[in-house]
């Protein structure tokens, strides 16, 4: 009775299926939209909202810049406060995507009369992006199987760890809305491709344009969606659509990109894009031969003329690729584009980009971290699109399989993996989940005499199985249901808690465990960067390994000699050879860089391990590669790195090791240690007794992480 | 109303207190107060000349014997002098809150130190100079003997009386008249350390001296031998302090003052020896009222401006500028030269130019700034003997183009342009006669079906 009472209530909001359909459909994205914000926001709530690590912080400081100065003079800005003496001209060696989203935002927040801080916009830049990739990626998994598919994408991809190891609240990073034009880029492209219409390859070029403007990975695209159009031709799917989506897209996209200024003319004078380059054109051949073939109608003639036409092109193209080459006018491939294609490249040519850590090889198990149950189902989900080929499907293949390659040669482009990874999954959950509902439900339709109205394709699939179904069918069926349902909240799970424990640390505030279980916070950088900002002159110089040279013209305004963006070699290695100079050489090197104060990093007493000693074998790697001075034997000893007493004698005495330990053989670290126990890589230090000559200590941080000396000035009398 | 006279006299008296208060200073650079440690006090009478001759000249001597327990330099964080000579070879350790590195921080204070020493020499005087970068002769019996260049005497037969004129070429050191008679010279030899470039040997030995014990044999060969030895040698400080150091405390005596003096194989006889004037010179200079440079106003403007521009961009034209002055003792006189130079720096000078000067102090150049951006100097590095070292520098960023500083249009890229607005004429041109003319082949629909146009042809027939 009551039952039919709300039915009756319930009447006027009654909906039809599709209706149902819909509205579910929204809520759930709507949803996922919210979750992929919040679940980025970790970082703020634990810790401040603050700008993350390196990088970010020059982003942060042009982002002001921006706001502050106005676009021309971004463009046109000419930094002397970084590379002293050589100074960077900022507008024309970044990309501005970022900075320009950002400021974009915080005009409109402050047109809608939201008093907002610059900070905090760039702060939740990244998560509000990545919130907005979950819609391209339903979109996108809508475009290559169904709706199914591309809700589970977008829950996937909303708290896949590998997207958001570069995308919590903090890290303002290009990657941050680089990802969401990347994978946006690829979704108008592949529209295009499904419709054939100029307006989706229009937008798509548009995509590619912000993708550019956005980040170096930009390069992925202009050579996998060629490498995919050449797929596409060979295996005979070249179709009009295809012709129309490529030219549009290529041609657009090359001049649009040809607008940022620090991609320039590489899309016609450097190596990376000459593959699309060549592509456009094989393309306008076999359309050549499409239309000579259909005025023609002697198959003889035409194989004939197809033979002379495809050598000809070939010989053409040949040719002038090894001009251009030769002549200087394209560009060879770069160091880093070679170490993508062979991993073992960067180590043996380039130290500085092997010294990265995040372009280290990735071990099995950030993978695993990584992806978790994503890592088996993504080749259940390639098995799903070979079973069902299409164009779009041929696509998200090709995506997933190379950058799967490329995110096995380095750790941080297992995040250009991730949405790829993710949609295949999508694809094979979704596909699996559907399969085995449709068959819990046929079951029921039999014992209810098919009064409920089934999708058609469950239908048509099941009906011819139905009567031959195993009695145990619909328990196994429901079993592997629940163990889909088992996995996929194990996944959630995994990846809230790599978010709160791995991924949601600043790195620039440290945080440990005290003896207690009580969390101590280490907020050593600030407090040395404000002591550089507080008590040096204003033209105040300061040398310090490259990692730290964003935060101090962030953080402690002052001038630099080296800094992240690693764009003059010559200019890190004259710092590396200081470091691991002898400190009257050392201090001849200084002056002529006219430094006035030197900073180190030191987790001796903290534990804290990546610090400078750790990082000093690459100072001298990278110091060696310009002045063979500076040899790597001379550090080691029997090949073995130590700072201990068996440490070698040119190792004990350089530079870094004196500015390290300076007074460190003084204190004692530990309980029931020697005085000089260095804690972080736990042994007795080799050289307690270290005076300094041309350097005085200016100032230590509490925890002794930062050190920062002031370089004297040449004897008075001599 | 003699209340008011008083008072009036009174604030009068207060508003010239910073001239009555004889300090060295950057606007007068001359020494004033002078502390003077002896040995004993009789060398005030004996070498009264010397200190006399300071006198008349303004200074203010302080005298104090070397063991004085009052002895400082330095109270409340001012020093008390603006000078010290030290005539107190044998004093092992100073008294009061002297030591030597006491002295030494004097020095790089910016303040000047006349150091003589003799045979008794003490570790204490010895240490001093070397940390000024002058040896004594490690042997404490030793004195500098020369068997061909001593000054004849009545008396002396072990020719430790030196007759030495051996000058340093400096006009700025030594005064503009030549000193025509010899220097005496008895005491201890010193060398130059080779790691010190700042020392000036000011008097060298003769290249037949050498320094050894005069009282017994030469067992084994000196160590110090010929023009190695110095007699009197002065340092300039990079902060242009200056010393001055001699092993010989006779140099300043009166008697050496007054001796006539005639040099082994030489027939000139002086009446006078030549100690007077060298060490009054020397003194002059020593004490600041000589050969002392200060620059100021270092300016650059953009050629055509008045203002001094924060940054430069590549190609502009600038003016520089700069004045320089010569302390004459009394007053700041312009000082005239054709070898002053600014360099345009950036880890190597771009730019080298002599500056030009009008006679009355400044000096000018104007240059076009290279077509390198960076962080560059202004430097002027002016080191000439004598003269206190100019080292100035001034940073300034040079930024490269804007984007809207190159020329809009070239004349070797007309056929670009002309290209590109053919090619959109034509596309113009091609787009109607493809649309509207029935006598193409009907046979399109090959090319719409696929293209997919439909919404451009809308667009277009709107």
């Amino acid at each position: 009775m009551s039952s039919t009472m709300t039915s009756d209530l319930l009447k006027p909001f009654k909906l039809k299926t599709k209706q149902q359909e819909l509205l579910i459909r929204v809520s759930i994205l709507c949803l996922v939209y919210i979750l992929a914000f919040i679940t980025r926001l970790f970082s703020v709530l634990r810790y401040e909202s603050m700008i993350h690590e390196f990088d970010p912080y020059f982003n942060y400081r042009t982002t002001l810049y921006l706001t502050q100065n106005g676009f021309y003079d971004f463009w046109n800005w000419f930094d002397s406060e970084s590379w002293y003496p050589l100074g960077r001209i900022i507008g024309g060696t970044l990309y501005p995507g970022l900075m320009v989203t950002a400021a974009l935002i915080y005009r409109l927040l402050h047109f809608l009369r939201f008093a907002v801080h610059i900070r905090e916009v760039c702060v939740l830049t990244a998560p509000f992006f990545a919130s907005n990739t979950t819609l391209v990626a339903y979109f996108f998994g809508k475009e290559i199987w169904d709706t199914g598919a591309g809700l589970v994408a977008a829950i996937l991809i909303a708290v896949c760890p590998g997207y958001i190891s570069r995308s919590v609240a903090g890290s303002y990073d290009n990657e941050g809305v680089a990802i969401f034009a990347l994978l946006f880029t690829f979704y108008l492209f592949v529209k295009a491709v499904n419709t054939g219409s100029l307006a989706w390859g229009l937008a798509s070029a548009f995509g590619y344009f912000y993708m550019v403007s956005a980040w170096g990975g930009y390069v992925f695209i202009i050579n996998l969606i060629p490498l995919y159009v050449l797929v596409l031709l060979i295996t005979g799917r070249y179709s009009m659509r295809l012709y129309v989506a490529y030219n549009s897209m290529y041609i657009l996209g090359m001049l649009l990109a040809m607008q940022i200024r620090f991609v320039g003319f590489q899309h016609v004078q450097s190596g990376e894009h000459m593959a699309a380059m060549g592509v456009f054109f094989l393309m306008q051949v076999f359309y050549f031969l499409d239309w000579v073939k259909y005025m023609l109608s002697d198959t003889k003639l035409f194989q004939a003329f197809l033979r002379i036409t495809v050598t000809c092109a070939v010989a053409v193209g040949a040719i002038a690729l090894g001009v251009g080459t030769v002549s200087g006018y394209i560009s060879p491939w770069t160091g880093r584009f070679y170490s993508l294609l062979d991993p073992t490249y960067a180590k043996d040519h380039i130290p500085i980009i092997a010294s990265v850590s995040e372009h280290q090889p990735t071990a099995w198990s950030s993978f695993m971290f990584d992806f978790h149950i994503l890592l088996f189902l993504f080749p259940a989900g390639l098995y799903f699109c070979f079973k069902r080929l299409s164009d779009a499907t041929i696509f998200i293949v090709m995506y997933g399989l190379t950058s799967m390659y490329f995110a096995g040669v380095m750790v941080r482009l297992i995040l250009v993996a991730t949405p790829a990874v993710c949609l295949i999954s999508a694809i094979a959950v979704s596909a699996t989940v559907k399969n085995l509902t449709v068959l819990l439900r046929s079951k029921n339709k039999v014992v209810q005499t098919g009064s409920t109205k089934g999708t058609s394709s469950g239908k048509a699939s099941s009906k011819g199985s139905l009567d031959q179904s195993q009695p145990f069918q619909k328990n196994g069926a429901m079993a592997l249901l629940f163990g889909a349902f088992y996995l996929l909240s194990k996944y959630a799970t995994h990846c809230t808690w790599v978010t709160s424990e791995a991924y949601s640390s600043p790195s620039i505030v440290l945080a440990a465990r005290g003896a207690h279980g009580n969390r101590v916070i280490f907020d050593d950088y600030r407090e040395a960067y404000f002591w550089l900002r507080q008590n040096t002159p204003q033209d105040a110089k300061i040398m310090s390994w490259w990692d730290y040279g964003y935060q101090i013209t962030a953080m402690g305004n002052r001038t630099v000699i080296v800094d992240n963006n690693t764009w003059n070699n010559t200019h890190i290695a004259t710092v590396g050879r200081a470091m691991s100079s002898y400190e009257d050489e050392a201090y001849e090197i200084m002056r002529s860089l006219d430094v006035d104060y030197v900073l180190v990093v030191f987790g001796g007493v903290t534990g804290y391990s990546s610090d400078d000693i750790n990082k000093f074998l690459w100072m001298v790697r990278i110091g060696g590669g310009v002045f063979p001075v500076i040899k790597e034997p001379d550090y080691l000893v029997n090949g073995e790195y130590r700072v201990d007493k068996g440490a070698a004698p040119k190792m004990l005495n350089c530079l870094m090791y004196k500015l390290s330990y300076y007074r460190f053989g003084e204190l004692v670290t530990e309980y029931g240690k020697p005085p000089g126990y260095d804690r972080a890589r736990g042994v007795e230090i080799g050289n307690k007794d270290i005076k300094l000559e041309h350097l005085e200590e200016a100032f230590t941080t509490s925890n002794w992480i930062v050190r920062i000396y002031k370089v004297k000035p040449p004897n008075n009398r001599w | 109303m003699k209340m008011k006279n008083f008072s009036f006299f009174f604030i009068f008296a207060i508003s010239f207190f910073p001239l009555l208060c004889f300090s060295f200073n950057e606007e007068a650079p001359t020494d004033r107060r002078v502390l003077v440690l002896l040995d004993d006090y009789s060398l005030k009478s004996s070498h009264s000349i010397f200190f006399n001759s300071l006198k008349s000249r303004g200074f203010n001597l302080d005298f104090k014997l070397a063991d004085d327990p009052t002895l400082a330099l330095k109270r409340y964080g001012q020093f008390l002098y603006d000078a010290l000579i030290l005539f107190s070879p044998s004093t092992d350790r100073f008294g009061g809150s002297l030591d030597s590195a006491a002295v030494l921080d004097f020095v790089d204070s910016g303040h000047d130190l006349i150091l003589a020493a003799d045979a008794s020499a003490s570790d204490l005087i010895k240490n001093i100079a070397t940390e000024c970068g002058v040896d004594f002769d490690e042997d404490s019996s030793a004195m500098v003997i020369d068997h061909k260049s001593y000054a004849i005497s009545g008396t002396g037969g072990d020719h430790t009386l030196i007759a030495s004129d051996d000058f340093i070429q400096s006009d700025v050191i030594l005064g503009k008249n030549k000193i025509e008679a010899p220097v005496l010279f008895k005491g201890i030899a010193h060398s130059v350390n080779a790691a010190s470039s700042l020392v000036l040997k000011v008097l060298s030995a003769s290249p037949s001296a050498y320094s050894a014990s005069p009282k017994s044999k030469l067992s084994s060969p000196p160590l110090l031998t010929g023009s190695a030895i110095s007699l009197v040698s002065v340092v300039q400080a990079r902060n242009n302090a200056r010393i001055m150091i001699t092993g010989s405390l006779d140099l300043f005596s009166n008697r050496l003052f007054r001796t006539a003096v005639q040099k082994a194989g030489s027939p000139n006889k002086h009446e006078k020896s030549g100690n007077e004037q060298f060490v009054t010179e020397i003194s002059k200079w020593v004490f600041h009222e000589r050969g002392h440079l200060k620059a100021l106003n270092l300016g650059h403007q953009k050629v055509g401006e008045a203002e001094e521009p924060a940054m430069y961009r590549i190609k502009d034209d600038l003016k520089f500028s700069v004045e320089i002055y010569e302390w004459s003792g009394k007053s700041w006189e312009p000082y005239v030269a054709d070898d002053v130079q600014v360099q345009f720096y950036m880890m190597s000078p771009y730019v080298l130019k002599t500056l030009s000067t009008n006679g009355k102090g400044l000096y000018h150049a104007s240059f076009k700034v290279p077509d390198v951006y960076g962080v560059f100097q202004f430097k002027i590095d002016y080191q000439r003997l004598g003269y206190t070292s100019l080292s100035l520098s001034k940073q300034i960023p040079v930024r490269p183009f804007r984007h809207n500083e190159y020329e809009r249009f070239i004349t070797t890229a007309f056929p670009y342009y002309g290209a590109s607005f053919t090619t959109m004429a034509g596309f113009f041109i091609f787009g109607i006669v493809y649309l509207y003319n029935n006598s193409l082949p009907q046979d399109i629909s090959y090319l719409e079906a696929r293209l997919g146009l439909d919404w451009l042809y809308r667009i277009i027939l709107i």
